[in-house]
């Protein structure tokens, strides 16, 4: 193990920091903004790596398929926010959208049962519509119980979430491995000093230096930045003084399911997209959080390059030990000091 | 009182009934019930933690994967627990859980909330990552298969004596429980939950109460593996890994947290899903999501507390005011 190899693991390692500093900062910041724990954010990151792939596959034009699949799932990620983390608001379309939802599961039984009834795409549409009516009836009579000050269920809510994106992927894109290929310039190698180094590895830790350093202009120069980080140190005082923390944890969230999936899309390429991605990049992406402190762009930074060092370095050092030497620091960081490094109280 | 009396005569009842149905429903049903009772234990000793002390762990699957992974590792590296000494190994099952209880207590009982539901995870993943990278002991990804069940003048490879014996497992570790909840340690427990504080200045050493209760929990959790690897035959990484502990906190708010049983309703309609619509139809997990989101959005007390909702909701109460009263209770409840 000469200097050779240090260095090519310390690259490595650094390289799958900026990577995992896209999932985890967006999942740092809607921690700290809104206190919710999203376990549905390695979803995002998947989604956003199949979304990539189906323009790829439409239009052949990568460059392209980073900001609609980002788009793409910020629009998701909001729709989740606004339908189900918060209880006010959006009653009709709450219950419209899970009337729907339900209904369209009645008619895949009733279709899987009595086919000689509901066969066709008719009959199925119909299906949907009479049980959709009966069903959003029966919802606008019942009201949701309110979940914002609720840790446990906010964790269930989000993981039935990630549930039905997964099954939704597995029905869409199928249940191969698939790969994000990115543009042939990308994918050669640069000589430095004797050593290959994959352009596209220089790439992603370029594309993390970038947004983060877009994230930290805009959280500490504009006013919407400080309002947000006024919203992380005291939600309820930042409503004091006027700040619309309604509007800014919407903000959040969707600038949190953007950088997940503009990961899931740059991450394609070297861990490809496949069936169980989400949750393996979720505790990926809390370890992140922890290490740096829930809320902190930089605490975001420093944890990810952890994680990505500790990861790669456990991997190639001690290979049978590699995830415990990964997780036993996140417990010792909660056990001594439960906000993170860089976190604040 | 009598109320109480009337609800274990139900539950009585109903193990009874289960006892005397399912082994003559066919070999499916046997192996389903089997595999949902194993499970069921996991859960009730989660629901020690988040419905009766208030500690929502996201971690509980660590305990199972160790009860799991010691009855398999003894079963094909040693030959040990084949015969009698399936005995042995259910007791190591139940020790080595709470002693792994008794070490990630230290670091995990301190933190509250939200820390604590990330402290358990992390700690989950100590135990996950071992699973799946240690391949000399675990078999890595691949996980262990194991040869038969013990034979101990019972042969266990019958799978309706399996079933009694899990059954009986199941029916020992529920009245434990629930001796453990209505005694004045478990009362305690119920105090710390509903405020630490009072209990704290009352005088209770509130630290070593939870401490204890988290290797309560650990020790049926290892029970519950060792059960579960043999009512598998086969243990991986699947077995402890994240969504086993979702799963299992979902078993619990889904039967209702804080009433045992719930943990055991909520693992049989879980497995249900999992295991017997899955062989029905492709699209069984949108079915596990929406039961997720559902229960989440409108049942706060689990499948348990229907009754009681509808109660309250005929209580002349309008709509709006029972919805933040209850959410009140919630939120003092668990986290």
């Amino acid at each position: 193990m000469g200097t050779q190899f240090w260095i090519v693991q310390a690259f490595n390692g650094v390289s799958y920091g900026a990577l995992l500093f896209l999932v985890g900062s967006g999942l740092s910041l809607i921690f700290g903004v809104m206190r919710i724990v999203n376990l549905s954010h390695g979803s995002y990151f998947l989604l956003g790596g199949y979304v990539a792939l189906s323009v790829i596959n439409s239009t052949g034009s990568w460059a392209l398929s980073l900001p609609v699949a980002a788009l793409a799932i910020a629009a998701i990620g909001i729709a989740m926010e606004r339908l189900f983390l918060r209880s006010e608001g959006f009653e009709i379309l709450r219950n419209a959208v899970i009337a729907l939802g339900l209904a369209v599961l009645v008619a895949l039984a009733l279709k899987s049962w009595k086919p000689n009834i509901v066969g066709t795409g008719l009959e199925f549409a119909v299906a949907v519509a009479i049980a959709a009516a009966i069903l959003y009836f029966a919802l606008s009579r019942i009201s949701i119980v309110p979940i914002e000050m609720d840790v446990l269920r906010q964790v269930l809510l989000t993981v039935g979430f990630a549930f039905l994106f997964q099954q939704a992927a597995l029905d869409i894109w199928g249940g191969n491995n698939m790969d994000i290929n990115p543009p042939h310039g990308l994918t050669q190698s640069i000589v430095v000093g004797g050593l290959y180094l994959p352009l596209y590895r220089v790439f992603m830790i370029g594309m993390a230096v970038v947004i983060g350093i877009a994230l930290w202009l805009a959280m500490e120069k504009t006013r919407m930045g400080a309002a947000v980080r006024a919203t992380v140190d005291d939600a309820q005082m930042a409503r004091g003084v006027g700040i619309d923390t309604n509007r800014i944890s919407m903000f959040i969230f969707a600038l949190g399911a953007f950088l997940a999936a503009l990961g899931g899309v740059i991450g394609g390429a070297f861990l490809g997209i496949y069936p169980g991605l989400d949750f393996e990049m979720l505790p990926l992406a809390f370890a992140v959080v922890i290490i740096g402190g829930m809320g902190s762009l930089g605490g975001a930074a420093i944890g990810a390059l952890a994680v990505g060092l500790a990861d790669n370095f456990g991997k190639a050092l001690f290979p049978e030990v590699s995830y415990f030497t990964l997780y036993a620091p996140m417990v010792l960081i909660l056990a001594i000091k439960p906000t993170g490094l860089f976190g604040r109280e | 009182m009598n109320k109480q009396l009337i609800k274990i005569m139900i539950v009585a009842v109903a193990l009874l009934a289960l006892a005397v149905i399912v082994p003559r429903s066919g070999s499916f049903v046997v192996l389903l019930a089997t595999r949902a009772m194993a499970f069921a234990i996991l859960a009730m000793s989660l629901d020690i933690l988040l419905g009766f002390t208030g500690l929502a762990s996201l971690g509980q699957a660590a305990y199972f994967g160790v009860g799991a992974y010691l009855c398999a590792v003894l079963a094909t590296k040693f030959h040990f627990g084949l015969g009698w000494d399936f005995w042995i190994v259910v007791v190591l099952g139940i020790l080595i859980g709470m002693a792994l209880a008794s070490i990630f207590g230290l670091f995990a009982i301190r933190a509250t909330g939200v820390y604590f539901l990330m402290i358990t995870l992390a700690l989950g993943q100590c135990v996950w990552g071992l699973a799946y990278r240690w391949n000399s002991l675990t078999g890595g990804d691949n996980g262990i298969n194991m040869s038969g069940r013990p034979n101990f003048g019972l042969d266990l490879s019958n799978e309706v004596t399996f079933f009694y014996l899990v059954f009986a497992f199941f029916t020992v570790s529920l009245l434990l429980l629930y001796l453990l909840v209505r005694s004045p340690f478990g009362k305690s427990l119920s105090g710390i939950r509903e405020r630490e504080l009072r209990m704290q200045i009352l005088g209770y050493n509130t630290w070593l109460h939870k401490y204890v209760a988290f290797i309560i929990a650990g020790g049926f959790g290892g029970l519950a593996g060792v059960l579960w690897a043999q009512t598998n035959g086969h243990v991986s990484p699947e077995t402890v890994v994240l969504t086993t502990s979702v799963d299992a906190l979902l078993m619990v708010v889904l039967g209702g947290a804080g009433t045992l049983i719930g943990g055991a309703i909520g693992a049989a309609i879980v497995f249900g899903l999992r295991e017997y619509l899955s062989t029905l139809v492709p699209w069984w997990q949108y079915v596990l999501g929406g039961v997720y989101v559902l229960t989440i959005l409108y049942l706060p007390t689990g499948l348990i507390g229907i009754p009681e909702r509808i109660r309250q909701a005929r209580g002349g109460t309008s709509k709006k005011t029972s919805g933040s009263g209850e959410a009140k209770k919630l939120a003092s409840v668990p986290s």
